[in-house]
């Protein structure tokens, strides 16, 4: 599904990726965690192919094809989908119209027909239930006075309307309170199936207990320093990261 | 000058209007109503005098009061000033260099559609007016419910039969001359300012609508103007009467066709609410706004206001899009007790456009209300001014109003500029004001093309998002085509 080699990246001059080399499968959870600063989000950026971000060296491929070269709606056309740390306003839009454009456009880009207000009403019905959205939400301004919690849902709402191939979820669970979590999780593994993949970047392990990951990487420097299934996520959370600091060297 | 009216009735259903239309308009990158229409035109020579005025007056078979009304306004014209005070910056034009009177040569007294000029059937094909293009526009062609669209007449008949009145001013002077003579100039004054002054000695042509006592009017009124004609002024003039306990909705559309040397267009419109009475105007506006070097374009300097009684109500939304230099402030004299005065905007310009425009809500009565919402668009190396007056009487105990200033900007080339003034007189006035700022960001356009969504639509969504308030007070039909208009205006703007 994404097979990313000896990736290295630059914003604004500066280095951020120096070398990540990642493959998910169909399928599969990956959790990729790390310390502020290190690379966690670039790399969330880079897969959804934001311009601000130069890759300097190395190759991505999704669906064996390179899409290094692709724009980022092209890449969401293909079906990645990032969930965003920090989901922006845009007053006057409301959340169903968005969608809406969302779903179509890429439907355009795939050679469908518009889908039709009675399918994405159910679909809208169906998704938010699962959720526990409150359909007056939905006629809301996108992002606009939402609370943390609520942003984060509707990103989540929002992947479970478009049903990509590739989720990256960036940060899902910051500014998450314990019940928020918990719905936002639960969402991400009704969505996750054998067809599609879900990559999740986290600070904290206690999102992993509910999004059971497959894999555990950490990202240091700009690198992938370890891999190991969930246990290693246990053992960053009791003893933090200064002893991978140390086995690096 | 071409003029018609017409008025439609259409039943659509907004969300109806796909991205697909969009798509298709957004690929015209030029203006898209640029074009030419040869019409068998008849043209005065230019200049201004005396002369000419008596001669358009008596083109249109005028009575002696209302060429002495003429007559005294250029007098009145002659001595005043050009105003300075806004910060637009154009080259002011020549007023001997235009002339004043440009009528095509129609068939008198039309009974059908077949009798119109073929040429300017095709004009209003071009311009979107026809049953078919409208069906096409809203792209639900069998949902669509359109109660016959003709040049003048088909209407008549159901607006008659109410006793509405709705024809050109000119036969407005002919076959109503108490009602027009009653009412013109008591709203602007000749002498209000220079281009009123201008508009009341030269006017060609405009509308005239009158609402009897307790009619509401049954369907949405509009007109449709346009320059066609090299080196024409403009000069509507446009008076509206709503008579005690009476409702009208009124439309005003304007495009107008591409060319290089710059256009006056210098209307005046004056609305009367009576007692009880509600009139909600409405106007979208896209003369040709100059080429993207900022070279031609229309100067609209537009006086637009109303006086409402007892009650009454006037409400004006305005999409305005075109023009290189506007300079417009529709606005309200809330002389009676409990009279209410709206102003919704949005105002969008790009390439090299300027626009001043905004409202005066003049509160003489007692408990009277006013609200203002403006939405400036500013893109390219454009500059968009909002600038209004809250004027509180002595004797308007508990007056209120509420302002509201928005502007976004694209790229960093444009400015928005806000200049609220507020007179208050009497210490029961509750007036509030709120202004904003903001810019579209990268980040906003990013998050929607990771959700599959490209630059230039994203543009159109944030657009409309910022400007859904403004939309959503216009009738349906007129929405659409405001949004349609909104988006192909600020093409290419972000690169």
């Amino acid at each position: 599904m994404l097979e990313i080699n000896n990736l290295h990246c630059k914003i604004e001059g500066r280095s951020i990726l120096k070398g990540v080399n990642l493959k998910v499968k169909k399928g599969e959870i990956h959790a990729i965690m790390g310390p502020n600063g290190s690379g966690k989000s670039t790399l969330a950026n880079v897969i959804s192919g934001h311009e601000d971000y130069e890759v300097t060296k190395g190759n991505l491929y999704y669906k064996t094809n390179e899409i290094n070269e692709l724009s980022a709606s092209e890449r969401a056309h293909d079906g990645i989908f990032m969930s965003f740390q920090y989901p922006v306003e845009i007053p006057g839009l409301t959340v169903t119209n968005f969608i809406k454009a969302a779903i179509n456009e890429s439907r355009k880009a795939r050679g469908l027909d518009e889908m039709s207000s009675r399918e994405m009403l159910k679909k809208i019905r169906e998704k938010s239930s699962l959720l526990d959205i409150d359909t007056k939400f939905l006629s809301r301004s996108l992002n606009e006075g939402f609370s943390g919690g609520e942003k984060k849902r509707n990103e989540i709402f929002q992947m479970a309307m478009l049903e990509p191939e590739l989720a990256v979820l960036d940060e899902t669970d910051s500014g998450l309170d314990i019940d928020a979590l918990k719905i936002v999780a639960n969402g991400v593994m009704k969505f996750s199936n054998d067809d599609n993949a879900v990559v999740v970047i986290t600070h904290y392990q206690r999102l992993l207990d509910y999004i059971v990951p497959d894999f555990v990487h950490v990202i240091l420097d700009g690198k992938v320093i370890k891999s190991g299934d969930k246990s290693l996520a246990k053992k960053i959370e009791d003893k933090g990261y200064d002893w991978l600091k140390k086995e690096k060297k | 000058m071409i003029y018609c009216i017409f008025a439609y009735n259409l039943d659509v259903d907004i969300m109806a209007y796909t991205e697909e239309e969009l798509k298709k308009n957004l690929e015209t990158q030029e203006y898209e109503y640029g074009f030419y229409t040869d019409i068998d035109a008849e043209t005065f020579p230019v200049g201004l005098n005396e002369k000419i005025i008596r001669k358009i007056s008596e083109k249109k078979k005028e009575p002696k009061w209302m060429t002495e009304w003429r007559l005294e306004s250029y007098e009145a014209w002659k001595e005043m000033e050009e105003p300075d005070w806004s910060s637009l910056k154009y080259e002011k034009p020549n007023f001997q260099n235009i002339s004043y009177y440009s009528a095509p040569k129609q068939k008198p007294n039309l009974k059908s559609l077949d009798e119109v000029d073929p040429e300017l059937l095709k004009t209003f094909n071009k311009l979107g007016i026809s049953i078919d293009e409208q069906k096409r526009l809203s792209g639900v062609a069998m949902d669509v419910v359109v109660d016959s669209v003709s040049v003048a007449t088909s209407f008549k008949d159901t607006l008659s039969e109410k006793g509405i009145i709705f024809c050109s001013i000119s036969d407005a002077i002919k076959d109503h001359p108490e009602l027009v003579r009653k009412y013109i100039g008591t709203v602007v004054p000749q002498k209000d300012n220079y281009y009123a002054a201008l508009n009341s000695a030269v006017f060609s042509d405009g509308s005239f609508c009158y609402i009897p006592k307790g009619v509401k009017c049954p369907m949405e009124l509009s007109t449709y103007f346009r320059i066609n004609q090299a080196g024409t002024g403009q000069f509507e003039r446009t008076l509206l009467i709503a008579d005690k306990e009476s409702y009208v909705s009124y439309l005003e559309g304007c495009t107008a066709p591409s060319r290089d040397e710059n256009q006056l267009h210098a209307a005046v419109v004056e609305l009367i609410a009576l007692d009880d009475a509600e009139i909600k105007y409405s106007t979208v506006q896209n003369w040709y706004p100059g080429d993207k070097k900022g070279r031609g374009g229309v100067y609209n300097f537009v006086t637009k206001r109303g006086i409402c009684h007892d009650r009454a109500k006037i409400s004006w939304t305005q999409v305005e899009t075109g023009s290189a230099v506007t300079w417009k402030y529709p606005s309200c004299i809330l002389k009676g007790n409990d009279s209410i005065g709206e102003f919704y905007s949005i105002a969008v310009t790009n390439n090299f456009q300027q626009a001043d425009t905004g409202t005066k809500m003049i509160h003489l009565g007692k408990n009277t209300k006013s609200t203002i919402i403006s939405k400036g668009i500013c893109a390219g190396k454009s500059q968009g001014s909002y600038r209004g007056l809250v004027k509180i009487s002595p004797r308007a105990d508990n007056a209120r109003n509420f302002s509201q200033c928005d502007s976004l900007l694209m790229g960093n080339n444009c400015g928005a500029h806000t200049y609220p003034y507020i007179e208050a007189q009497n210490k029961t006035a509750q007036i509030e004001h709120e202004a904003t700022t903001s810019k579209i960001g990268e980040d906003q356009i990013f998050y929607c093309n990771q959700r599959g969504i490209d630059t230039e639509k994203a543009i159109a969504l944030i657009v409309n998002g910022f400007s859904a308030e403004i939309l959503n007070k216009l009738p349906m039909e007129f929405a659409v085509e405001a949004k349609k208009l909104l988006e192909i205006s600020l093409e290419g703007s972000v690169g």
